[in-house]
């Protein structure tokens, strides 16, 4: 008999306590269907409340930038909230500056919709699309540097700017995550993105990216950055890649000599020995091409074996050495790792290269 | 049952027997959350509010479902099944009614399902014969006592950063040191109240 009521007792506390909990998420977590009007009511959004305002947005088909997949982490999502966002939470501040928090701009992963929401988005995030595509060529760059060209299906075409970037999506064991990386193939090439992707051991979407093969689906979405090119002729223009850095820098040149093929250019490449360079015979053909065009590859750890005669030494020395400080209009564009960062904006600036002039993008 | 009054359970859990400093319940989260006082706070206040709610919904499906039928033995996964409902309770009415609080606590809120202190309460009040107004008197004044703790180690904390720890003993084998001092000094008060 007591096998029997311990039994009874057992599943009617267990039923009773998630009925009362399944009756109170209903109350409770229940917020009903709310809306989200974009831009002054350009748009206006139906979804279901509780959730996100990130997923809210990606469920309408807008692609907020998002690295972290949500966690609060990588501080991409930033959109401002004019209203019914609540108060900015302590996850949010780390990634808000004052002036932001003063303009409303928040976190979409953080902000919970509970009510109806206004928030500002801009345009160019609202062009971005989710794109099917394949996988058409991988090739080695350096032992773990690799180019991977996608054929786009569905949408069929990208209509970008000069040095922005996409973000795959690489399944992971948490469910899908986004990884940003830079577009290395020019603009003009509308119907195909290509990338150029180091491997981090460890590392979610680079390892996924290096392990696709020739007719492998990928989704991503893009484009997104805003770095605005100066169009100017006269604006001479220097690019400083290390590493994987390079793919940005390949998609300005290229984009930039099919319009201006008599446009000033400096490209400075840093890696450690010969067995990192890449895209050199490419470029230097450029350069024969475009006599305003010039390359510099800098090792800073050359090998006895690899008869280097070029640059050595970190990047930012060969820079100082070649740059004049004429007071010329310039406007540079780095991309590479953090300290590499550091050392060339020290050398620009002290070459009179103003603040504003100087884009960059860390692997941070 | 026992007739001491509840307000000498209340004083007592809450100085001579400490339920963090006599019995080491709920140690983990002692440890893992006492860098800041102020989280400290906000954990401690919860751990009062689901330690008080708990022991008096478990003592009255202890006593009027579980004597009745003859079925003490179910008496722990009864309990953790009661406490586990109620966080998430909890939880979600904290989350609707004042979100600041709920991001405030953060993780700690869920964290309170796994705090031993709120079982070993539940569990204590049982094996002592507690009748109900005794059995939240002993939930109230431990989760004080919990939180007096866990305040007074994060203040120690805090104040420690300034100091100079030999490397071996930085983290968490200072805490416990400090932890064990503590408890020794909170040792002073027993034997004024027997529970």
């Amino acid at each position: 008999m007591v096998f029997i009521w311990s039994i009874l007792v057992l599943v009617l506390i267990v039923v009773g306590l998630a009925v009362l909990l399944t009756v109170a998420e209903s109350v409770l977590v229940n917020y009903g269907v709310c809306t989200i009007d974009v831009n002054a009511s350009e748009k206006s959004l139906e979804v279901e409340g509780g959730q996100s305002l990130l997923s809210g947005l990606i469920e309408s088909k807008i692609f907020i930038p998002s690295a972290c997949g949500g966690q609060g982490t990588c501080g991409f999502c930033k959109i401002q909230v004019l209203d019914g966002g609540g108060p900015i939470l302590p996850t949010e501040t780390p990634y808000i500056s004052r002036g932001e928090r003063r303009d409303g701009v928040r976190l979409a992963c953080q902000v919970k919709i509970r009510q109806d929401i206004r928030v500002k988005i801009p345009e160019d995030l609202l062009n971005v699309k989710l794109f099917n595509a394949t996988v058409i060529s991988t090739e080695a760059m350096t032992s773990n540097i690799k180019e991977i060209r996608f054929k786009l299906n569905d949408p069929s075409e990208i209509i970008s700017r000069v040095g922005q970037y996409v973000q795959v999506q690489a399944p992971s064991p948490d469910g899908p995550v986004f990884r940003a990386y830079s577009i290395s193939s020019a603009v003009y090439e509308t119907d195909e993105v290509e990338l150029v992707v180091r491997l981090i051991p460890g590392g979610i979407g680079s390892t996924y990216l290096h392990n696709l093969a020739v007719g492998d689906p990928v989704e991503f979405t893009g484009p997104y950055g805003d770095f605005i090119f100066d169009e100017d002729p006269d604006t001479e223009l220097i690019c400083v890649g290390g590493g994987a850095g390079m793919a940005p820098m390949k998609n300005i040149i290229q984009s930039m000599y099919r319009q201006q093929p008599d446009r000033k250019c400096w490209l400075f490449f840093g890696c450690r020995a010969k067995d990192d360079i890449f895209y050199l015979e490419m470029f230097e053909e450029m350069a024969e091409k475009h006599p305003n065009f010039h390359v510099v590859y800098g090792l800073s750890e050359p090998k006895p074996e690899d008869d280097w005669n070029g640059e050595t030494g970190f990047i930012h020395l060969s820079l100082d050495k070649m740059i004049e400080a004429n007071g010329a209009k310039r406007q540079a564009f780095l991309c590479g790792p953090p300290p590499m960062i550091d050392a060339v904006t020290k050398v620009l600036l002290a070459k009179g290269l103003p603040d504003d002039r100087i884009f960059f993008d860390d692997f941070g | 049952m026992s007739d001491i009054s509840p307000w000498a359970i209340l004083i007592a859990t809450i100085f001579t027997s400490n339920i963090l400093l006599t019995n080491f319940l709920g140690m983990c989260s002692f440890l893992a959350c006492s860098r800041q006082v102020d989280t400290a706070v906000g954990l401690g206040a919860a751990v009062i509010f689901v330690m008080v709610c708990t022991t008096a919904i478990n003592w009255w499906i202890y006593t009027h479902a579980l004597i009745p039928l003859g079925i003490e033995h179910l008496w722990f996964i009864v309990a953790i099944a009661v406490i586990a409902a109620f966080v998430q309770f909890v939880e979600m009415f904290v989350e609707r009614f004042s979100p600041k609080l709920y991001h405030a606590l953060g993780i700690f809120l869920p964290l309170i399902t796994v705090n031993c202190a709120i079982l070993g309460a539940s569990l204590l009040m049982i094996t002592r014969n507690y009748d109900f107004h005794q059995s939240v008197a002993f939930g109230f004044g431990g989760g004080i006592g919990w939180m007096l703790a866990i305040v007074l180690i994060a203040g120690l904390r805090q104040k420690m950063s300034y100091s100079d720890v030999p490397r071996p003993f930085q983290g968490v084998a200072i805490v416990m040191i400090i932890t064990g001092i503590m408890a020794m000094i909170f040792m002073g008060f027993a034997g004024m109240v027997k529970i």
